[in-house]
């Protein structure tokens, strides 16, 4: 799907127009394990790449999510606070996180593509 | 009791006689205390629950099972732990704690005794450490570490079903009792003991034979195998310390709460290594007390996180929390100065650089559903 890219942090990102939606990879949702809490940002926070946005904990560990591109944040998914373990059951769908509206839509394509992601996983 | 540590940096970590069935059975598995063994099965909420309504098989091999032989061992052990062992009756099971010469905690045990010996099972963490503390202190009496045991811990209301048809015997064993007996014609221990608050066995085998008790166990409809993240947790709502988080060589059995271990016939004249900062804590009161700790809201409290009072200064630190499958809640233990001990007392935890409302609760956070031998 070429309109969906990665991080090596596991997150993902599907783009629409300036909106990028950013949810954890079901390789990283396999890893955590149960989730029991997501921390999300406030709704017109100021993002830069790279920069921490939301807290996933699972039973075992709480872990950084970080933005992968750069902008404000337009949304994030009401469905979590109540349904934590939507992350697991639908990691890349009903599980997203997030919805920034991008800075430099550009920034979308210098992510890592499905094959790049898979190597880094090892499972290409 | 043990401790989540890391593997052993050298070498490879070691691989307890089931590792090929947790594999084959899609256990995750992690380094532990030195060991490679199974955090996880199907996941941990499923195999924490599974606990509490049914039955669940842990692999506990990487226990220290040791058996302790010699002339007045439960004297010779009375020395360096505060309980009463020597009214200990034959098949009884007693928890304990070893104590340092600072009155902080070498390891915390079970304690059997047996007609011939004393058994003990410490945690994996502690094994090296223990056996150079009480050899050295203990030099008539043999430490005989049984390296090629397996344990296995069966736990959960529906243990006893799952044993009903396997070794029918065992569900003779009062709380806290040992007896041995034959499963599938494998000689093996069974202590009516565990460390998730619910009924259970503990049960050791030699390690040629866990195979085919595991095998046998996990035939059981009632039986599921669940990994160290559901046990875990699983202690921490019953409120029970893991040595190396909760208790460590600085913290003291009476901080810990953990003084009533000791039996009444020694208190007042404890001798023991640290004996007389622990009666005089017993006389004054610690500085500082194990307690639960509830946050307010989701975020999970881990181990390490400052506790302040509500005005913010710094009163104790959090030394394990976690999310409570049973309760839906994070849930947290540690220690606070002794004023703020009291259930109800006003705290603040910091969770990510921010300060999050608590309160003191009193411990277990599950209460315990042990088996009663005469219901009335």
């Amino acid at each position: 799907m070429p309109n969906l890219r990665y991080t090596k942090d596991h997150e993902w990102v599907t783009v629409d127009g300036d909106i990028a939606t950013v949810g954890i990879t079901e390789y990283a949702q396999d890893q955590l394990g149960d989730i029991v809490f997501v921390e999300l940002p406030e709704v017109g926070r100021t993002v830069a790449a790279g920069e921490e946005v939301a807290v996933v904990e699972s039973v075992k560990a709480a872990s950084e999510v970080y933005a992968p591109v750069a902008g404000q944040v337009a949304e994030t998914n009401p469905v979590l606070s109540d349904a934590p373990e939507t992350v697991n059951a639908d990691a890349t769908g009903d599980g997203w996180f997030l919805r920034i509206r991008m800075a430099d839509p550009g920034e979308f394509d210098q992510l890592l593509d499905e094959a790049a992601y898979a190597a880094l996983t090892g499972e290409a | 009791m043990e401790a989540l540590l890391p593997g052993s940096p050298e070498g490879t970590p070691r691989r307890t006689p089931l590792h090929d069935l947790h594999v084959a059975r899609g256990a995750k598995l992690v380094p532990f205390a030195g060991w490679e063994l199974p955090v996880q099965y199907e996941g941990i909420l499923a195999e924490h629950r599974w606990t509490r309504e049914s039955a669940s098989l842990f692999d506990v091999s990487h226990m220290g099972q040791v058996e302790v032989s010699g002339d007045d061992a439960l004297a010779g052990l009375e020395s360096l732990i505060p309980a009463s062992l020597q009214s200990l009756a034959p098949g009884r099971t007693r928890y304990a704690v070893v104590t340092n010469d600072d009155g902080g905690i070498v390891d915390d045990l079970l304690l059997t005794r047996r007609d011939d010996d004393v058994f003990l099972v410490i945690n994996a963490a502690r094994i090296d450490a223990d056996l150079t503390w009480f050899r050295a202190r203990l030099p008539a009496l043999t430490f005989n570490h049984r390296q090629e045991r397996a344990l296995l811990a069966l736990q959960g209301p529906k243990a006893a079903d799952a044993l009903s048809r396997l070794t029918p015997a065992a569900l003779e064993l009062a709380p806290f009792a040992y007896g041995e007996f034959e499963l599938l014609g494998v000689p093996c221990s069974f202590s009516r003991s565990g460390y998730t608050g619910e009924d259970g066995f503990e049960i050791g085998c030699d390690g040629a034979d866990a195979v085919s008790v595991a095998e046998a166990l996990l035939a059981r409809p009632e039986v599921r195998p669940a990994g160290l993240g559901a046990r875990d947790s699983l202690r921490l709502e019953a409120g029970l310390c893991l040595y190396g988080s909760d208790i460590n060589a600085d913290t003291s059995p009476v901080e810990a709460g953990l003084a009533w271990t000791f039996g009444a016939r020694r208190r007042g004249a404890l001798a023991v290594p640290g004996g007389a900062r622990i009666e005089r804590e017993l006389a004054n009161g610690p500085a500082r007390r194990r307690v639960g700790i509830l946050p307010e809201g989701r975020g999970v409290i881990r181990g390490g996180a400052a506790v302040r009072d509500a005005s913010g200064h710094e009163i104790g630190e959090v030394t394990s929390g976690t999310f409570a499958p049973s309760l839906g809640v994070p849930v947290a233990m540690g220690y606070v100065a002794t004023e703020y001990s009291e259930p109800g007392a006003v705290l603040q935890v910091e969770l990510r650089g921010r300060k999050v409302p608590a309160k003191v609760t009193p411990l277990p956070f599950v209460p315990p559903r042990r088996h009663q031998t005469r219901p009335n």
